[in-house]
């Protein structure tokens, strides 16, 4: 066990607290997609070295040689001077990742600058009516047609579908092959004709994600990922890239840490309610798990710095427990407010602008996106404990 | 950086797996469960050096890190193998190392030839009329619950944070056994009339880290008694036919098995982190023990109870001997500081309450 980074590793952290130091008031304050100010910032990141870090030069990033730890120093001085990363979203965590793996030089070239840079937002159209958990009996088809590709179905739980340029989008193009393999990966234009977004209300309130539909939306036939038929590969790549990054337990520890001032403020008949013992105990319930959450994160991270092995259990939990976690968390919170934490919107009774019931539902939504809980419990215990898949009903 | 087990602690615990996958059995728990016999096996533990791992080498031990013991009750935790560990191999080198009247009998704890128990549990919340004064050199009153039992010698906490070395042949003491649910960890009672004793501390943070030390090392116990109950569970799990096909292609079986692989995979990390902390983060080490232990409390009665469900009536009966690992991840639970104890002393440790 040795906790420290070294040397080298903390006169690069403190090259970052000296930039957070000197660029503070360059952040943007609001998080708006096209904002100019968010645009200037993430333009300033990348240039540092702070954002697209490890994408190479010549498609828009800043060509710096992977190095986890200076991306986890980077990750933790940006949350400890509580400013914003720059941009996130699936065009940046998902897209990016997967054509610099799979993508022709041509698609890298087109596409990863202006994604990097903000100016290219994308959406996911993975999920359908009818394919959410099993994902691989998706019916969206697309036909080829002299140079086009044309595109029906419909796509549902579509993120930012109503902002995005562009859809990385998962389609049927051999009907007649086994379900894994006749799935392929198109990129194709929001502002295609014969493409209507409606939007979905979700349980906070706010209309993040949609239903798209396609009607014989015409697509450049080069304008696939991988080759035809290799969709869900293309796919699975970018799959694990989403599970790594869901429920972070350096967030769940900072708003564990706005728990504890909540409950030393909040009080119940004067009396602060982290002096009431029940509540102090849930609280250091809470504490434990993240106690636990962060060690098997600093395992995990340990294990790919040094190329040992040994964790693949470890990982294969974190979007299960991680997601958990955070939503018992916010859900706490509810409850040491009382009455005062039914409020909502416009309630001038909110505390802490009303994050902790809006983060509670909002990570409900995480629990059932990106592979439900179930559905990791499913891997967990087929991947991780080698028990046997559930036999096949036969249909008919 | 690096977050894990050096070669040579592996190495550690692999020996010391082998070595009690070769000799720990049902068979041998069961033996020990009626005679209480494990000198063979205190023997066989003592020549991979295990009673000698805390003692300093200038004492004559091999001057390891509480996270090499941490390990070593994983391993012991993982057979429900018997043991005078937790007083003998872990809090006698803690509390007596440096001592010049205890130089004799670490070194005889080093050889395995000698038995310290632990007799501190009071400090950790007295119950009924049990807890001991010191006054004038002496102790008197009751100690329940103590651990490596019977043993050469004590070391007793009283009611003031303070520790002692008390010989378990000196005038005024009395000893008896208790019966616990855990047939493989034998525990006694101390009665003490005017004890003299060997003072050992009376520096309430001295028995503070003993508590700190100890519990890390309760709660590595319950994470080798988990995973051994996960580990027998899918085992079984993937044998066992109903409605011909293996229980373990049932949903409802694997997902039982998922949540507890979900749950323990944390508490190894976690107790590695706890011990490293022991020795190394001494501003977190209270802290830190004090949810390891509560957490891996949690943990270790959710896997007991799902683990033996797993197993159907067979893991209710005691032919299959699960019920061992059962109680002993019960013992540790209970054992100097429940969930709710530990807890509030983190809390107050931390400041968060006035
Ligand atoms: C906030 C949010 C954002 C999202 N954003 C996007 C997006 O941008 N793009 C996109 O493509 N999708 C998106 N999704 C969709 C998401 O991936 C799906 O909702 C998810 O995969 C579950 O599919 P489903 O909703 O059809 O539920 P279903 O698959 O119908 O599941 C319903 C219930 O059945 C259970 N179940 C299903 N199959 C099994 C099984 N084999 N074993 C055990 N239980 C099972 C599930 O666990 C669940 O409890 C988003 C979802 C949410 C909540």
């Amino acid at each position: 066990m040795d906790l420290s980074y070294g040397p080298e590793y903390e006169a690069f952290r403190q090259e970052v607290r000296d930039f957070i130091e000197a660029n503070r008031d360059r952040a943007p304050k609001g998080a708006g997609l096209r904002d100019p100010a968010t645009l200037e910032w993430q333009k300033l990141l990348i240039e540092n070295g702070y954002a697209a870090r490890t994408i190479p030069r010549e498609y828009g990033g800043y060509g710096a040689e992977p190095d986890i730890l200076k991306s986890r120093i980077i990750a933790e001085e940006f949350a400890r001077g509580q400013l914003s990363q720059g941009l996130g979203g699936q065009g940046i965590s998902m897209l990016v990742p997967t054509l610099l793996e799979m993508g022709t030089e041509e698609q890298k070239r087109q596409f990863i600058a202006p994604t990097l840079r903000g100016e290219m937002v994308w959406c996911q159209g993975y999920s359908e009516p009818g394919a959410g958990s099993d994902l691989a009996s998706l019916s969206t088809s697309a036909k080829l047609d002299g140079d086009e590709w044309v595109v029906n179905g419909q796509k549902i739980w579509t993120s930012t579908a109503h902002l995005a340029d562009w859809i990385f989008c998962l389609v049927r193009t051999e009907p007649d092959a086994p379900k894994h393999q006749g799935i392929s990966f198109l990129l194709f234009r929001m502002d295609t004709p014969g493409i209507e977004i409606r939007p979905l209300v979700d349980m906070t309130g706010a209309a993040n994600f949609n239903e798209v539909f396609f009607t014989d939306v015409r697509v450049p036939k080069d304008q696939i990922v991988g080759a035809r038929g290799q969709g869900w590969a293309v796919a699975n790549a970018i799959l694990g890239h989403e599970r790594d990054s869901l429920g972070n337990p350096d967030a769940t520890l900072s708003r564990l840490n706005a728990l504890i001032e909540l409950m030393r403020h909040e009080t119940i008949d004067g009396v602060p309610v982290i002096e009431h013992p029940v509540y102090r105990d849930r609280l250091m319930k809470l504490q434990g798990r993240v106690l636990a959450m962060r060690c098997n994160d600093l395992r995990v991270l340990s294990s790919r710095v040094n190329g040992t092995g040994g964790t693949g259990l470890a990982r294969l939990i974190n979007k299960l427990q991680g997601t958990e976690l955070r939503h018992e968390l916010e859900g706490f919170a509810v409850d040491v407010m009382g009455e005062i934490g039914l409020a909502y919107g416009d309630n001038p009774y909110l505390r802490g602008h009303g994050s902790w019931q809006n983060q509670y539902m909002y990570f409900l939504g995480l629990i059932i996106g990106g592979g439900t809980s179930q559905i990791q419990k499913n891997i967990i215990s087929e991947r991780g404990l080698g028990m046997p898949r559930e036999p096949k009903i036969q249909k008919g | 950086m690096e977050f894990g087990l050096s070669q040579e602690q592996t190495m550690l615990a692999d020996n010391v797996g082998r070595y009690l996958t070769d000799r720990v059995d049902l068979e041998r728990i069961r033996r020990f469960a009626e005679d209480g016999d494990d000198a063979d096996l205190w023997q066989g533990l003592a020549e991979l050096g295990i009673p000698a791992l805390l003692v300093p080498e200038s004492a004559g031990g091999v001057g390891l890190a509480c996270l090499d013991a941490a390990l070593v009750a994983e391993a012991l935790g993982y057979h429900a193998a018997p043991a005078p560990f937790l007083g003998t191999a872990v809090a006698a080198p803690i509390a007596l190392a440096g001592l010049p009247a205890a130089e004799a009998l670490l070194a005889d704890v080093a050889a395995g030839s000698a038995r310290v128990g632990l007799a501190i549990g009071e400090a950790a919340g007295a119950r009924a009329d049990a807890g001991v004064t010191a006054r004038d050199g002496a102790l008197t009153g009751k100690a329940l619950f103590v651990t490596d039992y019977p043993a050469d010698h004590y070391l007793v906490a009283d009611r003031d944070g303070g520790l002692h070395l008390v010989a378990a042949a000196a005038a005024g003491v009395s000893h008896r056994p208790l019966t616990t649910v855990d047939r493989t960890r034998p525990t006694g009672e101390l009665t003490l009339k005017g004890v003299r004793a060997e003072p050992v501390s009376d520096d309430p943070a001295v028995l503070g880290r003993l508590l700190d030390v100890t519990r890390v090392m309760l709660a590595a116990d319950t994470l080798g008694a988990a995973q051994a109950m996960l580990d027998k569970a899918v085992a079984y799990a993937k044998e066992r036919e109903q409605f011909n096909r293996p229980i373990a292609t049932f949903q409802a079986v694997k997902h039982m098995c998922a949540e507890m692989a979900a749950d323990i995979e944390p508490c190894r990390a976690m107790v590695w982190y706890a011990a490293h902390a022991l020795d190394h983060l001494p501003e977190e080490a209270q802290v830190t023990a004090c949810h390891t232990k509560a957490h891996l409390a949690e943990v270790g009665k959710f896997v007991a109870k799902t683990a033996t469900e797993v197993h159907g009536g067979m893991g209710f009966t005691d032919l299959l001997g699960l019920h061992y690992w059962f109680k002993r991840i019960g013992y540790n639970r209970q054992l100097l500081g429940t969930p709710e104890h530990l807890r509030e002393e983190a809390a107050r440790a931390q400041q968060l309450t006035a």
